[in-house]
């Protein structure tokens, strides 16, 4: 059995003469759990139905387990959907919504009767066995939807924004619960979401996607941390985004001028003098002095507190620089610094320590 | 494979054979009939002929088609003054009075609409309620001449009608938003001023489609003018009624009918060009 | 309170009113089929002579059966073949899906005139006899759009996915038709069943022109006798079916309320 459960060699998918898929190139490990993350549009759900069946593929192959799945119905995938809006059937109760696949199986009802059981345990819903899915709450009807599908234990799950229409407290433990139940049953998870943070705070690797394009496929710290352009660090998280020229290559040394000030960078890319540059750097990255607490200012940048925001555990600063670029910075309530108000108006030097930036390439 | 598209396949063809066979081919057909020509001995023949199309030229014909869609456009209009503010008060009540009075409305919907006119012989009759109170009350002194006239035909109109004007309004009245209303009046606006600039233009659906369902039925349901109307209310629906079924000239009722379903389907167009891009219009 | 009172005392005048509108004709018909006399106005005593009179009719009641028989497989019929389209419809993407929605709505809008005439040179140019083929052709034809709206739009206010769903199970067309669209569906397929016989009972225009000698129906033998003139028999006639509406209407409304 080959490492990689669901291949994708080129496959790219046009909707009624409109191109939504260009060229992927994918390879699911077994049991990971993989996010496709992209704003909506970008053709996630399209590829998630791909591997589903629910579409075919213009061009390309799919490979389930290493065998090509053109023309294979949806069920004989090994491949089972949780719906965004779960599509649970109205007029069943929870056991004969799980029951479900296995009925249609035709197995025997000794053996969907114990499957069912122990499904219905695994995600805890014994107690509302004979319950409607009008009688549930959202967060219960989400595990009937999983339970529905792993009942038929498919090697892959493939879950299309199934937390979306749940609130926020419930979205925060249901990303713990399906996390630990991955890890329970083994099995790959692939989850399409457009919320960047669940799909960090979930994954074993993200595929961020844009316009029909894989952008990056890493762990969450790779995407957050090394984003590979800049969409997709403008998409993962917030980033300030400086424009900046190489004016000294000296080994890793790089030195950059921003704003008329020269700073030293740190990249693992090469770069070429007199390139302009993007530097990125995350709001947290991102320090704040007022004139006392600036020593040496030579590479710092001058700027004027715009906006304080109060976020409790966090302040985030909007600091309005001398060349009128707006960047935020976020400083974390710190016991040794007691110093967390700043006067709107107040002059401010930022910065920020040398190899915390990323540096990307302006794209043609 | 083959189970798998076979409902699909059935399905369809099972209501394309249908319409084709007992929707369009009859079209197709009264449209060749308009243009055959028509004797004694047989009630269509050879060879084509526009002859009927020019006959409608006739004044007599002319008058009877601007007098049927000027008594059918009386009644849309009055059926939306009378309707539009009756189904405004329904729509605004509480939930489980509402209800309630839908249900009184979808009763006369849904009686026979035959039943309903000959209640109103009863009622428009020299003898009947209406000049029996007037006569009581001493405001006239002999029974006026109701039934038997224009007038008896369009309140009989009115009184068929009127459900298919209230039930789309009523529809569209519901799902405005409330809170929109609140606005207008927050942000200074009265009543009328409310009414014409945010009312008004969202239940337009609404309106359109109680007119249509009501201009509609009003030229061709014969039996009211036949019934109310005498002798002299002879609307569209009954000249055709008579070129099939009593003189018997096939070719010149094809002729009335296509011309007619044209004006229609030319109003409709209309409808449907100005609704384009706008939400849905609901009409049932 | 008081303004409260006047607040509401226009709107709930205006709608007695209407109502007044609505059922005092029928009101006065039901009153006046227990009047002794036949021709007065005058209140000469309750009286089931008329009744009596109209259950006599033997006429009457085999145009009553008639109509029955027509509404029930008119109805039936519509309901199946509408049911089909609807789901087609909304399930299948095909070539002409539009053009087939359109030409429901179209045959919708279709005066009752037109759809009547075109029907009776049809049935006269392949040559069947007019009676209660002709009349049951020309019915299914009518209904078979209002049923199609009705499923359609139960239909559409379902959870577009659940066919996937199901689909994603291993279901193929028929056990989905048979497990997920049946159960789902049926309130709506009785809404559209009953409408039809509603319909196929009540109508007057198309019959009009596609019955026969051979089989006269309800609403074709109250129009010539309506034709004839005020006689109290059919104002009895007329409080029967009142009757049998209201309670038709009523049981339309709960089968269309219940949820599945």
């Amino acid at each position: 059995m080959s490492q990689n459960i669901i291949e994708l060699r080129e496959v790219s998918k046009s909707i009624h003469g409109h191109d939504v898929l260009y060229n992927i190139n994918l390879e699911v490990r077994n049991g990971e759990f993989l996010t496709l993350l992209g704003p909506s549009g970008c053709g996630k759900t399209t590829l998630l139905r791909l591997i589903s069946g629910f579409e075919q593929p213009t061009t390309g192959k799919i490979f389930i387990n290493g065998k090509d799945v053109a023309g294979l119905a949806p069920h004989l995938r090994h491949a089972h959907t949780v719906f965004q809006s779960y599509a649970l059937f109205p007029h069943m109760n929870v056991v004969e919504n799980v029951a479900f696949g296995l009925r249609c199986q035709k197995l025997p009802k000794k053996e969907i009767d114990e499957r069912v059981a122990e499904v219905l345990k695994i995600v805890k819903l014994e107690k509302y066995a004979l319950r409607k899915p009008e009688q549930l709450s959202g967060g219960q009807q989400q595990r009937v939807a999983i339970a529905r599908a792993v009942v038929n234990r498919p090697l892959v799950l493939l879950l299309d924004e199934p937390l979306s229409s749940l609130d926020y407290r419930l979205r925060k433990t249901m990303q713990i619960e399906l996390k630990q139940l991955q890890r329970k049953l083994g099995i790959t998870f692939i989850f399409v979401t457009h919320d960047q943070e669940e799909a960090l705070s979930m994954s074993d690797r993200v595929v961020v996607m844009q316009e029909g394009y894989i952008e990056q496929i890493g762990t969450p710290r790779q995407v957050y941390e090394d984003p590979q352009n800049l969409a997709v660090a403008k998409f993962i998280g917030e980033a300030n985004i400086f424009d900046s020229e190489i004016v000294g290559m000296d080994g890793k040394q790089i030195t950059v001028m921003i704003q008329g000030k020269q700073r030293m960078v740190k990249s693992t890319r090469s770069f070429t003098v007199g390139q302009k540059v993007y530097l990125l750097v995350r709001p947290e990255d991102l320090r704040v002095w007022n004139a006392e607490e600036a020593g040496d200012t030579s590479d710092m940048l001058p700027g004027v507190v715009e906006e304080v925001i109060y976020k409790g555990t966090t302040v985030d600063l909007m600091v309005r620089l001398t060349n009128n670029k707006l960047v935020a910075a976020t400083k974390f309530f710190d016991e040794d610094d007691d110093r967390l108000e700043y006067k709107i108006g107040e002059p401010v030097w930022t910065t920020w320590s040398p190899g915390w930036e990323v540096v990307l390439p302006h794209e043609e | 494979m083959k189970n798998e598209n076979g409902l699909k396949y059935f399905s369809l063809s099972v209501i394309w054979i249908w319409l084709i066979i007992f929707a369009l081919l009859p079209f197709l057909l009264v449209s060749i009939v308009s243009f055959l020509s028509h004797d004694e001995n047989h009630l269509i023949r050879l060879p084509f002929t526009l002859a009927h199309y020019i006959d409608l030229n006739n004044a007599i014909y002319l008058k009877i088609f601007e007098k049927s869609f000027y008594l059918a456009g009386l009644c849309t209009i009055i059926c939306l003054i009378l309707g539009y503010p009756f189904a405004y008060a329904i729509a605004r009540m509480e939930n489980h009075f509402k209800s309630l009075f839908i249900l009184l409305i979808i009763i006369p919907f849904w009686t026979s609409s035959l039943i309903r006119t000959y209640s109103m012989i009863t009622i428009l009759k020299p003898k009947g309620i209406i000049n029996s109170v007037l006569l009581w009350l001493g405001i006239i002194d002999k029974p006026l001449a109701l039934l038997y006239s224009d007038i008896a035909v369009v309140i009989g109109l009115i009184y068929n009608l009127l459900p298919f004007m209230v039930l789309p309004l009523l529809t569209n009245i519901e799902r405005l938003d409330n809170r929109l209303l609140d606005a207008a009046r927050d942000l200074g606006a009265n009543r009328f001023t409310t009414f014409r600039k945010i009312t008004l233009p969202l239940t337009m659906p609404g309106i359109i489609s109680g007119s249509i369902l009501v201009f509609l039925p009003a030229m061709t349901i014969f039996y009211i003018p036949d019934l109310l109307g005498g002798s002299k209310s002879i609307l569209l629906g009954n000249l055709i009624q008579n070129q099939f079924l009593v003189t018997q000239n096939w070719p010149l009722g094809s002729a009335i009918s296509i011309v007619f379903t044209l004006l229609l389907g030319f109003l409709l167009f209309i409808y449907w060009r100005t609704m384009r891009g706008k939400e849905h219009g609901n009409l049932i | 309170m008081k303004s409260k009172i006047m607040q509401y005392l226009p709107a709930s005048l205006y709608l007695t009113l209407i109502y007044l509108f609505f059922y005092i004709p029928i009101i006065i018909l039901i009153i006046y089929s227990f009047n002794k006399a036949q021709y007065s106005l005058l209140w000469h005593g309750f009286s089931l002579r008329w009744y009596e009179e109209l259950f006599a009719d033997t006429d009457l009641w085999i145009a009553v059966w008639h109509s029955l028989v027509l509404g029930f497989f008119a109805a039936t019929a519509a309901m199946c073949i509408g049911s089909l389209a609807a789901v087609s419809l909304y399930r299948y993407a095909f070539k002409g899906r539009q053009l087939l929605y359109g030409m429901v709505f179209i045959l919708i809008l279709t005066p009752d005139i037109v759809m009547g005439i075109s029907l009776l040179i049809l049935f006269s140019f392949v040559k069947i006899s007019l009676g209660f083929w002709s009349l049951l052709l020309a019915h299914i034809t009518f209904c078979i759009p209002f049923v199609v709206v009705t499923v359609y739009s139960r239909m559409a206010s379902f959870d577009e996915y659940i066919f996937e769903a199901a689909k994603d199970l291993g279901a193929n067309d028929v056990l989905i038709f048979r497990r997920i669209i049946i159960p789902l569906l049926w309130p709506a397929m009785l809404a559209g069943w009953l409408l039809s016989f509603t319909l196929s009972v009540d109508d007057v225009i198309i019959s009009y022109f596609v019955t026969g000698p051979g089989f006269e129906i309800l609403p074709l033998k109250i129009y010539s006798m309506v034709r004839l003139g005020v006689k109290p028999e059919i104002n009895a006639l007329c409080s029967v079916t009142f009757v049998l509406t209201l309670l038709l209407v009523i049981i339309s409304q709960v089968a269309l309320r219940k949820k599945p």
